[in-house]
C-alpha cells in the first residue's frame, strides 16, 4: 500500500470506531486525541482492526506511534508496503 | 399536609419506560395490547437460521450516540432507553436530583452470551487466534453491564447492579428496587428488567433442543399460551424499567402515581432445573396476597407467566386454580401471546401493559386462543378480546423461571 492508501485505510477504521465524528477536517499533523473523542479503548480498537484486517501485530511499546495520522502512516508504511489494497 | 411515617414505607411507581416488540411507549404498547396487535416477526440468527422472534424497534440514538451504541451491549442500550424514558415520564426534576441517591436495579435472565458468541465466531474466522478476541469483551459481559451502562449514560453515582433471576427477573428487579427504597439505600430507584436474548443463537438452539421453541406459519399466531395448538416459546427482546419512589416523596412533589406495590413474594421450587412446581407457584401467590393483606377475590387482574409450553401452562393453571379457584371476579390474561417471551424483561413488561387498567378499567386479552386447552380453562380467562370491568383496583403479576424461581407482585390502584 502507498502512504495515501494507508491513510485511507486508517480513516476507514476511524470511521468505524468514531462514527459520530467528522473526519473530513482531520489534520494529519495533530494528535487524534486533540481532534477526536477517543480513549484508550478506542486506540486498542485501531490496533485490533489492523490486526484483523491485515494481520499486523503492533507491540504495546509502539502504540505511541499511533498518535497522529502522520505518525501512524509513517509507522505503518514499512509494515504495509507489501499489502495490496483490496 | 402531615405525612405519616407509614408513607415512608409505601413504594409507588411514578414513571414507566419501556420498549416491547409491539410498542416503545406505554401508550403505544397498551394500544397494541387492546387492539390484539402482535409484535412477533420473522427472524434469522447465526447457525439456527430462520425462526421467529419479538424484535424491538426503539430509536437507540435517542439517548446514545453511535459510538456508545457500538461500544456497549444491546441490553445496555435497551436499559438506557427505558431508564431515560422512565425518568422523563416520572416528571422528576432530574437536574436537581442528587445522583448519589439514585439506585439502578435491573433484572436479567442471562447476560454475556451474546458477546461471547460473537467473539467465538470472530476467532473462528482467524483460526482460533485469541489475539483477535476483543478488549471490549469483559466490560460488555460483566454481569452488571446493563445497569452499569445506565449509570454511565445518566451520571448516576448511587448503587447499581443486575439481578439474575431467570425469567422472573423483571419482577425481581422491581422488588429489589422497592426493598432498597425501604432500606433508604436510595431515594429514587430505576428498577425492572431487560433482555437482549434474541441476539444469542444459543437460547433458540437450547429451546429447540428442549422441544420448546415455537413455530408457526403466521408469526403473529406463534405465541399461543393456553391454546391446544401451542408448541413452545417465541423468544423476544425488550425492556421495562420503573421509576420507584417512597410514597412520601412522590406525594410531596405531586407526582403522578401509576400504582403502589402492596405485596410481593419470591420462592423456590427446589425440585427441578426446568419443570415448574405448581405447589410452590401457589405458595408464591398466596404469600404475596398475605403480605398485601388481600384475599384472592380482591385481585381484579391476574397477569400470567405462561410461555406456551405444553406442560408449563397447565402447571401454572393448576397453581392459579388452587389459589384463585374461589374467586369469580379475577380476570386472567397473558401478554406473551402478543410479544413472545421477553425473558428478563417479561415480568416488568407484562405488569406495565396491565397498569393502565387502573384508569380505563379494561383487562387486555390473551390472544391466539382458538382452541382452549381444557386443562387451562380457568373461569376468569380473558380470551381474544379485551373485557370491560367494573373497575380495577389490584393487579397480580406472576413471573417464573428455570431452576424453580417464582415471583409474584401485587400493585394497588392509588
Amino acid at each position: 500500500m502507498t502512504r495515501d492508501q494507508i491513510r485511507e485505510e486508517v480513516l476507514d477504521i476511524l470511521s468505524d470506531i468514531a462514527p459520530d465524528e467528522d473526519l473530513s477536517s482531520l489534520k494529519d499533523d495533530q494528535s487524534f486525541r486533540e481532534q477526536l473523542e477517543l480513549d484508550s479503548m478506542d486506540f486498542l480498537d485501531i490496533v485490533m482492526e489492523l490486526r484483523k484486517r491485515h494481520r499486523i501485530q503492533i507491540p504495546e511499546d509502539d502504540y505511541m506511534n499511533l498518535r497522529s495520522m502522520d505518525s501512524t502512516v509513517s509507522y505503518l508504511e514499512p509494515l504495509m508496503k507489501d499489502i495490496q489494497k483490496v | 399536609m402531615i405525612r405519616s411515617a407509614e408513607d415512608d414505607q409505601r413504594i409507588v411507581i411514578t414513571g414507566i419506560g419501556l420498549t416491547a416488540p409491539n410498542g416503545d411507549t406505554l401508550a403505544d404498547y397498551r394500544a397494541a395490547l387492546l387492539a390484539g396487535r402482535s409484535g412477533v416477526e420473522p427472524y434469522t440468527i447465526r447457525y439456527v437460521g430462520d425462526t421467529l422472534a419479538g424484535v424491538c424497534h426503539y430509536d437507540e440514538l435517542k439517548y446514545q450516540n453511535r459510538r456508545d451504541v457500538r461500544r456497549g451491549t444491546r441490553a445496555g442500550s435497551i436499559g438506557i432507553y427505558c431508564a431515560r424514558e422512565a425518568v422523563a415520564d416520572s416528571g422528576v426534576d432530574w437536574d436537581r436530583i442528587n445522583p448519589e441517591t439514585v439506585g439502578v436495579y435491573v433484572g436479567v435472565t442471562e447476560h454475556g452470551n451474546v458477546e461471547t458468541e460473537n467473539e467465538i465466531y470472530e476467532i473462528t474466522q482467524f483460526n482460533y487466534d485469541t489475539k483477535v478476541w476483543s478488549h471490549h469483551h469483559n466490560p460488555r459481559t460483566v454481569a452488571n453491564n446493563p445497569a452499569g451502562e445506565i449509570t454511565l449514560n445518566m451520571g448516576i453515582t448511587g448503587p447499581h447492579y443486575t439481578i439474575g433471576a431467570a425469567c422472573a427477573a423483571g419482577n425481581a428487579g422491581l422488588i429489589q428496587g422497592a426493598q432498597m427504597l425501604l432500606l433508604h439505600e436510595c431515594d429514587f430507584a430505576i428498577a425492572g428488567g431487560v433482555s437482549e436474548s434474541i441476539r444469542t443463537f444459543g437460547i433458540f438452539a437450547g429451546f429447540a433442543s428442549q422441544g420448546a421453541l415455537a413455530a408457526h406459519a403466521d408469526p403473529a399466531k406463534a405465541s399461543r399460551p393456553f391454546d391446544r395448538g401451542r408448541n413452545g416459546i417465541v423468544v423476544s427482546e425488550g425492556g421495562c424499567l420503573y421509576a420507584l419512589e417512597r410514597y412520601s416523596d412522590a406525594a410531596r412533589r405531586g407526582a403522578k402515581i401509576y400504582g403502589e406495590l402492596v405485596g410481593y413474594s419470591m420462592t423456590s421450587d427446589a425440585t427441578d432445573f426446568v419443570l415448574p412446581n405448581p405447589v410452590q407457584q401457589s405458595r408464591c401467590m398466596e404469600q404475596a396476597l398475605r403480605r398485601a393483606g388481600l384475599n384472592a377475590e380482591d385481585v381484579d387482574v391476574l397477569s400470567t407467566h405462561a410461555t406456551a409450553t405444553p406442560s408449563g401452562d397447565v402447571q401454572e393453571c393448576q397453581a392459579i386454580r388452587r389459589v384463585f379457584g374461589g374467586s369469580n371476579r379475577t380476570r386472567i390474561n397473558n401478554t406473551k401471546s402478543f410479544i413472545g417471551h421477553a425473558m428478563g424483561a417479561a415480568g416488568s413488561l407484562e405488569l406495565a401493559g396491565n397498569l393502565p387498567a387502573f384508569d380505563d378499567g379494561v383487562c387486555h386479552a390473551t390472544i391466539n386462543v382458538d382452541d382452549l386447552d381444557p386443562e387451562c380453562a380457568l373461569p376468569g380467562l380473558v380470551l381474544n378480546e379485551p373485557q370491560e370491568t367494573a373497575g380495577v383496583n389490584y393487579i397480580l403479576n406472576n413471573s417464573f423461571g428455570m431452576l424453580g424461581i417464582n415471583s409474584a407482585v401485587i400493585i394497588k390502584r392509588v
